[in-house]
């Protein structure tokens, strides 16, 4: 209630200042929160990202007549911290909504208190499933295509493989987990015939990767599900390449196409691992053109999937917020549901029924070229079409 | 069989590369007995730097010539640090010196970003040890080899070092006895700088020699400095071949504990140090202190109890403290109350740290029980707020008690590493048991109750918690079970003839001290709407530390003052400073540097000189 109030007198205030012929109440203030000083590897391209189309919104004339200002914060990578930014973006800042958040602890603190405070939230990044099912609420939307469908994409390709023996690895906290739990169920379901033969949760950023690379080759499968990322991927690769673990077994990987991850790897990056990624260099659609060369232009630098999904999320705050007419949380709530988002990969929609984007992924496998990794065979899977069907949703998600 | 050998090797592997960084370790605690938080930052460096001259020089010889040079560029960064920063404050009180290495390594972090950029960085792999070879069925890459060749080489060399040359034999002596090598006439100025140079050669080598095996990242020196401190310990500090056996022990138990319990890695090598302390106190190679000669911890002017002026002052300041509501917004009212919550941690700190003598690395874990404690109470038994606040304290003093009862036997490093041990289970615990405590997504929905649902309500609520605490922890201090808890730390000898049971005496403040900082959780839990295991984590037990020791561990109001500077610079650096690390980190090591005693101490001092009565407040 607080916040209402002290929004309202804000906006009072602003708009008494307005009557004054300041400029500075044709402005809509964005709050917006990530892990910079943790993950500056994925956070610095998504931030280009979301300045990047902040320039443009406001170089077309910002929306519903006003310039969007981003106010953004560090969550120092804990969600408690977190907490405390969302708190002094609403409280302090007087921002119209909050946007960004990494790993998914993060994005279900703000988003509860996001729902606490009402206060509209739009998660960029986290990708757990209890984001906008078990833990839903009607505040928060959330962008990326999330853990179920990156792994029913995944798990689509995987039925196709003969292998019947699969192993799993992944980093042991809550995005390892459900990844390897949704893809289980989804490929079992799809192939009643295969069996787990091994599993191993290598602590986040400390994998020992040669006793885990031996330990998987042990359960011998015929098929490898990997989740790890970043430094953990890079030792796995390298232990298990000098090893052979992955000589004659299919690999099937979450992330390992983008290039914040693959680019690493250089000339070690693996070949025919089936991933989903970002095939920046070779999309050649006039929306993905556009965003590519707005952002060479700008930064002199290739795009990542943090570029794509930090320039989506503002864009889809400007859509929301222009649609809505207001800043007003109720209205920009009933805007964002069904909203329709031109974005790099073609038009996404936010689903009203569950707040998740149809923004999809692109599936394809790893090669090599001039000694650097990069995806081939690759297609975009439409988001909108590895979503459960109403139904299913209303059953997993807290209807209010 | 040919399984069990692969993971003998790969252990065997693992063991040399953390038994060169640990042995690092050990060496410069032995002599300096400084608790080097800042090794695994030289360790980074050591990556790095190899990173940047492996890209650069071509060939086997540049490749090797590029690894030695790392190492060595860090033992020169090392050796300055150690001539410019730690030679101030060798004369500083106990763990004073973990404050300073720990600023270093909150800035190490932001300056690779800075200077290497954000990318992990994957260097060449060895020349000529790029593949494997077939043993026994398995192949097992040839870099492994060559590191397994690596670690008994290490061992024979320091041997030498340490025992055939008088280098070595200043080395030992200082590790027995620092004061009697001083007497004698020995410089120790450059002995610790030598020392200080090896430790971190030996830190910036094992680094080095990551580069064929994993990435350069700015977040690869956390896991690596906790890692190697458990191995120095299970192995007994100072014990070089100690830390052999104990690089060994975690390393093969990890390779082979993932093929039972993939998930137990998270803890392993706490469960191994728990168990071997509780057994062997001073680890497994280790041998007892020789008695201190000096008495530890003994503060420069005796603690007084605060006379009528000094109560008048408190009550004024609470006073004034109840009106910042008229003055702070909403955001200001919710920092100064997490403010409150963590004077509250820091002084509770405070109580088994400068009072009872009782370093605690874990004391984290009182203050993460108290809030998953109150969490609990109001998700699962459904209690309102008031009454689910008690919880948090009931769940910190049995969790403190049992820890208590295993640690109250250690002293010194050894405590602190027991409680740390704890800290981490717990943390493991926390983090694993998803259907209980949520796993890492944690708790959430712990909102107060209605009239504390405004952050002026929840501001005053903590303070009208936090002040009566405060001064009750106070009275603790100046009550007789204070002055025996201070007498069994500054001597045990003089402090059992006079009938001061120091077990008992010392059991009882580690609950009460684990209550007191119960509360303090079961508020933040309140606070953040809801708890996350990284409330129990290591950084959490750093910052309290940090708190005490920024404040000055040797006064009474130290830890109010240094939580209070602490927290709200941390809060303002993060919102406001892109890279908050580095301007932090710098801050407490100019802070370290300047104020050795701690901000409350060097304001003693300063009044002292001034002619007043110089009392320790």
């Amino acid at each position: 209630m607080t916040v209402r109030i002290s929004r309202a007198a804000a906006l009072g205030a602003l708009a008494a200042v307005g009557l004054f012929g300041s400029a500075r109440a044709e402005e809509i203030k964005i709050g917006e929160i990530n892990r910079y000083s943790a993950i500056p590897a994925f956070t610095e391209p998504y931030r280009k990202g979301w300045q990047l189309a902040i320039e443009e919104i406001n170089a077309a004339g910002g929306v519903n007549g006003k310039t969007l200002t981003v106010v953004s914060k560090d969550d120092a990578g804990k969600p408690a911290d977190a907490v405390t930014a969302a708190n002094e973006l609403v409280a302090k800042e007087g921002v119209a909504l909050i946007a960004g958040a990494y790993f998914s602890n993060v994005g279900l603190a703000i988003s509860d208190f996001a729902a606490q405070k009402k206060v509209f939230f739009l998660a960029a990044e986290p990708l757990t499933d209890a984001i906008v099912w078990s833990k839903g609420s009607r505040y928060v939307f959330r962008l990326r295509p999330s853990n179920s469908m990156q792994a029913a994409m995944l798990a689509d390709e995987a039925a196709k493989l003969p292998a019947k023996r699969w192993a799993t690895v992944a980093p042991n906290y809550e995005y390892g987990q459900s990844a390897v739990a949704a893809f289980k169920r989804l490929l079992s379901a799809k192939r009643p015939d295969i069996q787990w033969v091994g599993e191993q949760w290598p602590p986040q950023g400390k994998i020992d990767a040669g006793p885990v690379a031996e330990a998987i080759d042990a359960a011998k499968p015929e098929a490898i599900l990997n989740v790890t990322f970043g430094p953990d991927l890079v030792k796995l690769v390298r232990e298990g390449d000098a090893r052979g673990l992955f000589e004659g077994r299919s690999v099937v990987s979450f992330l390992t196409g983008e290039p914040e991850y693959l680019d690493p790897l250089k000339d070690e990056a693996p070949q025919g691992w089936i991933v989903t990624g970002y095939p920046w260099s070779q999309i050649h659609t006039p929306e993905h053109d556009a965003f590519l060369k707005a952002y060479q232009a700008k930064y002199n630098d290739y795009p990542r999937l943090g570029s794509v999904v930090g320039y989506t999320m503002m864009k889809s705050i400007a859509a929301i917020i222009a649609k809505a007419g207001s800043t007003d949380v109720d209205k920009m709530i009933a805007a964002a549901e069904g909203v329709q988002v031109d974005m790099p990969f073609g038009p996404i929609v936010f689903r009203a029924i569950d707040h998740q984007s149809t923004m999809g992924a692109f599936v394809g496998k790893t090669a090599l070229k001039d000694g650097k990794g990069v995806m081939t065979d690759f297609i975009y899977r439409d988001g909108a079409k590895y979503l459960p069907s109403d139904d299913e949703v209303r059953k997993l998600r807290p209807q209010d | 069989m040919d399984l069990v050998f692969a993971q003998m090797t790969t252990g065997l592997a693992s063991a040399a590369s953390l038994f060169l960084v640990a042995s690092g370790l050990s060496l410069i605690f032995g002599v300096t007995r400084i608790v080097n938080f800042a090794h695994g930052a030289f360790y980074m460096v050591g990556a790095y730097v190899a990173y940047s001259l492996t890209t650069r020089l071509d060939g086997a010889l540049g490749f090797w010539f590029s690894l030695f040079a790392a190492a060595t560029i860090v033992a020169a960064l090392g050796a300055a640090f150690e001539m410019t920063l730690l030679r101030r404050i060798y004369q500083a009180p106990e763990l004073f010196q973990l404050l300073a290495t720990f600023g270093a390594t909150l800035a190490a972090e932001d300056l690779v970003v800075l200077i290497w950029g954000p990318e992990d960085l994957v260097g060449p792999r060895a020349p000529g040890l790029q593949g494997a070879v077939a043993l026994f069925g398995k192949r097992i890459p040839s870099y492994d080899l060559l590191l397994i060749a690596i670690g008994p080489l290490a061992l024979a060399g320091l041997w030498l070092l340490l025992n055939r040359t008088r280098w070595g034999v200043l080395v030992r002596a200082a590790t027995q006895d620092r004061e009697m090598l001083a007497a004698l006439g020995v410089n120790q100025k450059w002995l610790f700088t030598s020392v200080f140079a090896l430790g971190t050669f030996l830190a910036g080598l094992g680094g080095a020699l990551q580069i064929p095996r994993d990435a350069a990242s700015h977040a690869m020196d956390l896991p690596v400095v906790v890692e190697t401190f458990v191995v120095v310990v299970i192995g007994g500090l100072g014990s070089t071949f100690g830390a052999f056996v104990a690089a060994l022990l975690v390393s093969e138990l990890n390779a082979f504990g993932i093929l039972v319990m993939p998930k137990i890695t998270l803890a392993l090598a706490f469960l191994v140090m728990a168990a071997v302390l509780i057994v062997r106190p001073y680890g497994l190679f280790g041998k007892a202190p020789a008695a201190a000669r000096a008495l530890v911890g003994v503060a420069a002017r005796p603690w007084k109890p605060l006379r009528a002026g000094g109560r008048a002052g408190f009550v004024a300041l609470v006073a004034v403290a109840a009106l910042a509501p008229a003055a702070l917004g909403d955001y200001g009212l919710a920092v100064a109350s997490e403010t409150l919550i963590f004077i509250l941690f820091a002084a509770s700190l405070h109580l088994m740290m400068s009072v009872g003598g009782l370093a605690s690395f874990g004391h984290a874990a009182a203050f993460g029980l108290g809030a998953y404690g109150a969490a609990l109470a109001t998700q699962w038994a459904g209690l309102p707020m008031l009454l689910a606040l008690p919880a948090g304290p009931l769940f910190a003093a049995i969790g403190a008690a049992l820890v208590g009862w295993f640690a109250v036997s250690l002293t010194g490093v050894y405590f602190a590493m027991l409680t740390l041990a704890f800290a981490q289970i717990v943390w493991a615990i926390a983090f694993q048991w998803v259907a209980v405590t949520g796993g890492d997504n944690g708790l959430l929905g712990v909102w107060p109750a209605g009239f504390a649902s405004s952050p002026a309500g929840f501001y005053w609520l903590t303070l009208a918690i936090v002040a009566p605490l405060l001064a009750a922890l106070r009275v603790v201090v100046f009550s007789p079970f204070g002055y025996a808890l201070r007498a069994a730390r500054d001597s045990e000898l003089r402090a059992e003839a006079i009938g001061v049971d120091r077990r008992a005496v010392r059991r009882r403040a580690i609950v009460l001290a684990g209550a007191f900082a119960g509360v303090a959780g079961a508020l933040f839990a309140f606070l953040k709407g809801g708890v996350f295991p990284d409330a129990l984590g290591v950084p959490t037990s750093v910052d309290g530390l940090a708190m005490v020791l920024l404040g000055g561990v040797e006064t009474v109001s130290g830890p109010i003052v240094g939580a209070a500077i602490y927290k709200l610079l941390s809060i303002w650096l993060v919102s406001r400073i892109d890279l908050s690390k580095l301007a932090l980190g710098l801050f407490i090591v100019a802070l370290a540097a300047l104020f050795p005693k701690g901000v409350v101490g060097a304001l003693a001092d300063w009044r002292a000189r001034l002619g007043g009565s110089g009392r320790a407040r």
